[in-house]
């Protein structure tokens, strides 16, 4: 029966591909693959927490191919958009975050679109995973109307629904974030806000403020340090006096976690939900990642870290290789299928790239619009008293 | 029901109002209210219109508010809409912003606007650039922060004098979906002011974005805000007596600015002089002859437009220096007449 299978759907691919149509796989999906699989999964340290999240995960073949897509499709993303930056089609800042791609897709398997999130510049992977298209978010960076922003916000002002963006402020989403936290309290609609930092920010004063009032308040609110080792060029240890992120909210419960492996980072999110959801107050995840990539774009990187130190983790640790070693070690896909996805990824890319190198740039007389929400039009002062611009809502 | 909001406020203004409303029912009952219970009221009638609003700040619960802006407001709406915050003016300011990203119309209290300074990034970066609604109330201290937070685009700055300015703006303001910073004049708080029947009611509010001319007159115009407007005032009542007849405008909104009122007034009057007590450099006066310059009115001048402004150093502390660093009335006197030659 396997056999004949396997003879069918061969001979089906093989039309298939001259036809150019997309190949059904499916038939061989409930024969042959493994529906789901429980998988090991790092303990995370903890502080002041009796239990953590479990130390086994689950993954169903369907969450297995989507957390692949989605790290895939951020992983090219990225590249393309360091490739458009070197050809000088996006300029100004960008902060590229391949490597760190379990952290964004983990997160949010591990809460719901309604849910709210907030983070700092590195956020192409957030817009991404919270509603944005690769279309939008390239079109943003090349500066165009068709952008998520409409071309005035660029790398660092991205925003979607219960998105906050995107901030270029070092720290000032903390504070955001937890005001949108207090928000879900006060609204009562058992939604968290997560709050997102990396390590560079965790020693901003305006944390330790945030840290006080979300646990004097208890607000729902799940603080996140991305911790890629490095602030701009400063490691860590030049930086800390303790390198313990999770461990800097004193009184907030706090998990460090391997924030390389999707499987891990998702418990410990749903973990740290649930303590949100139950009234608890904050919580505090630690995530150890890894940017492949300098700080930006006109950062390369080596000055301060190695080669090999990149070189390592690409091969040891590579968050979108562990999953694909994981599925295929445990017949949950096919190499063939898995590359299936990465052909429908690159063509995307190439889409999106081609439509945010080819759409027009924000009309000129957008140039004063959206200085306020709902209010009539004005008039604004150009660069010398005799031009008068005009501003909508 | 306004006149038992009236007795749960102040026992002596209260049995005025039910006295005069037994006996005057036709005509209208002014009453004399202080800035502080305007602003009192203001807030009181936002937070039971509408349950979004809150009110965030240092001493602002339990303490009844520093200045006592928020008498009452904690025992009337309790823990959940009047919250007291830690001494970290860059969090609960960053917090309010993020309250209301979500939806909500926080007021975040500075207790005086030179705290604001730690908190200005989220003031500037967070509210005024990222296009999102929020409102804030705070008070000056030792510095007129209208040009600092007039300078930006993005935000709305509002300037109250009497006390139904400080109502009717700050209603307004927590009704605008933008930032909108509220320049209180601490010094004004407790300075009674006639409210009329109009200003009394619940829904009245003052738009932000147009001046009020306070005073009609031909000679000369005289521009100000905040508490420099009752010094105008004061200082046209002496020059009445002389002959000279001064036009005050109260600004009310320092961003966005009414400069229609002020160029139509200039071209009635020929003369300008602007009034304020923040320092000469990039301040508010000069905003305002640049703009004057700049458009039809300059024509009308038959004198150059000059500024009255507070002395270009920082507040002292000794009270006869404090009182010699911002303008006093016969500093306004003595200008008209320069600018008149008289």
């Amino acid at each position: 029966m396997q056999k004949m299978l396997t003879i069918i759907s061969n001979v089906l691919r093989g039309s298939a591909s001259r036809n150019g149509t997309r190949v059904v796989v499916s038939a061989r999906t409930y024969a042959d693959f493994t529906p789901q699989a429980t998988f090991d999964i790092k303990k995370c340290d903890l502080h002041r927490l009796e239990e953590g999240p479990p130390q086994q995960a689950v993954l169903t073949r369907e969450e297995g191919l989507q957390y692949y897509r989605t790290m895939q499709t951020m992983r090219r993303m990225e590249l393309k958009a360091d490739q458009l930056y070197k050809q000088k089609i996006i300029r100004g800042f960008c902060h590229l975050y391949d490597g760190q791609e379990a952290c964004a897709v983990g997160i949010e398997a591990g809460i719901n679109l309604t849910d709210h999130l907030i983070t700092a510049y590195r956020a192409h992977g957030y817009t991404l995973t919270r509603g944005g298209t690769v279309r939008e978010i390239l079109a943003e960076l090349t500066g165009r109307r068709g952008g998520i922003a409409k071309g005035k916000g660029g790398s660092m002002h991205m925003y979607t629904k219960n998105f906050y963006g995107g901030n270029g402020i070092v720290g000032a989403q903390v504070p955001l974030g937890a005001g949108v936290a207090l928000a879900c309290k006060y609204q009562e609609k058992n939604e968290l806000c997560v709050c997102l930092y990396g390590d560079g920010a965790a020693n901003q004063g305006q944390i330790f403020e945030t840290y006080n009032m979300a646990s004097l308040w208890k607000l729902p609110c799940i603080f996140i340090c991305e911790n890629n080792k490095y602030g701009m060029g400063t490691s860590v240890e030049r930086a800390a006096a303790s390198t313990d992120y999770y461990k800097r909210g004193d009184f907030i419960p706090g998990l460090r976690v391997d924030g390389m492996d999707v499987l891990c980072v998702r418990e410990a999110t749903k973990f740290a939900a649930e303590h949100c959801r139950s009234g608890k107050g904050p919580i505090l995840m630690e995530l150890q990642t890894y940017r492949y990539h300098g700080h930006s774009m006109s950062d390369p990187g080596i000055s301060y870290r190695t080669r090999e130190e990149i070189q390592e983790v690409r091969s040891k640790s590579d968050p979108i290789s562990m999953l694909k070693d994981r599925m295929l070690n445990n017949n949950m896909a096919s190499v063939e299928e898995l590359k299936e996805i990465d052909v429908e990824v690159r063509k995307e890319i190439e889409d999106a790239a081609q439509f945010a190198t080819t759409d027009p740039e924000p009309p000129l007389d957008d140039l004063c619009n959206h200085l306020f929400y709902n209010d009539p039009p004005i008039e604004v002062r150009g660069t010398n008293p005799w031009t008068k611009l005009k501003s909508v809502s | 029901m306004a006149s038992l909001r009236c007795f749960l406020r102040s026992g002596r203004n209260a049995v005025s109002v039910i006295l005069r409303r037994e006996f005057h029912k036709t005509s209208p009952a002014a009453l004399q209210v202080t800035v502080r219970d305007a602003l009192n009221q203001a807030m009181d009638e936002e937070l039971e219109r509408d349950e979004r609003v809150f009110l965030l700040g240092e001493e602002v619960a339990q303490y009844d508010g520093a200045y006592k802006v928020s008498r009452g407001l904690w025992k009337k709406y309790g823990d959940k809409r009047i919250i007291d915050t830690p001494i970290t003016e860059m969090g609960f300011a960053g917090i309010a912003v993020g309250a209301a990203m979500a939806g909500l119309r926080p007021i975040c209290e500075f207790m005086t606007f030179n705290f604001s300074m730690q908190a200005i990034d989220q003031v500037i970066n967070s509210a005024a650039k990222t296009y999102y609604m929020s409102a804030g109330v705070a008070a000056q201290h030792s510095q007129c922060f209208a040009a600092w937070y007039g300078h930006c685009p993005g935000l709305k700055v509002i300037s109250p004098w009497s006390a139904e300015d400080a109502k009717g703006l700050l209603k307004s303001a927590i009704r605008d979906d933008n930032p909108v910073v509220v320049l209180e004049n601490e010094l004004m708080y407790g300075v009674p002011f006639e409210m009329s029947e109009e200003a009394q009611s619940k829904d009245f509010t003052i738009p932000i974005g147009k001046a009020k001319v306070e005073r009609q007159g031909s000679h000369i115009t005289l521009v100000s805000h905040s508490r420099m407007v009752g010094h105008c005032l004061d200082a046209a009542a002496v020059l009445a007596k002389e002959g000279i007849e001064c036009e005050v405008i109260n600004l009310r909104t320092i961003r966005p600015m009414d400069i229609d009122t002020i160029e139509a007034s200039v071209m009635k009057t020929n003369h300008l002089i602007t009034v304020e007590g923040g320092w000469p450099q990039f301040g508010v006066g000069a905003e305002i002859c640049a703009r004057i310059m700049e458009g039809q009115a300059f024509n009308y001048l038959d004198a150059p437009a000059i500024r009255v402004t507070g002395v270009d150093i920082p507040m002292p502390y000794a009270k006869i220096l404090e009182d010699h660093s911002t303008p006093q009335i016969k500093d306004i006197i003595f200008s008209v007449k320069k600018t008149l030659n008289v």
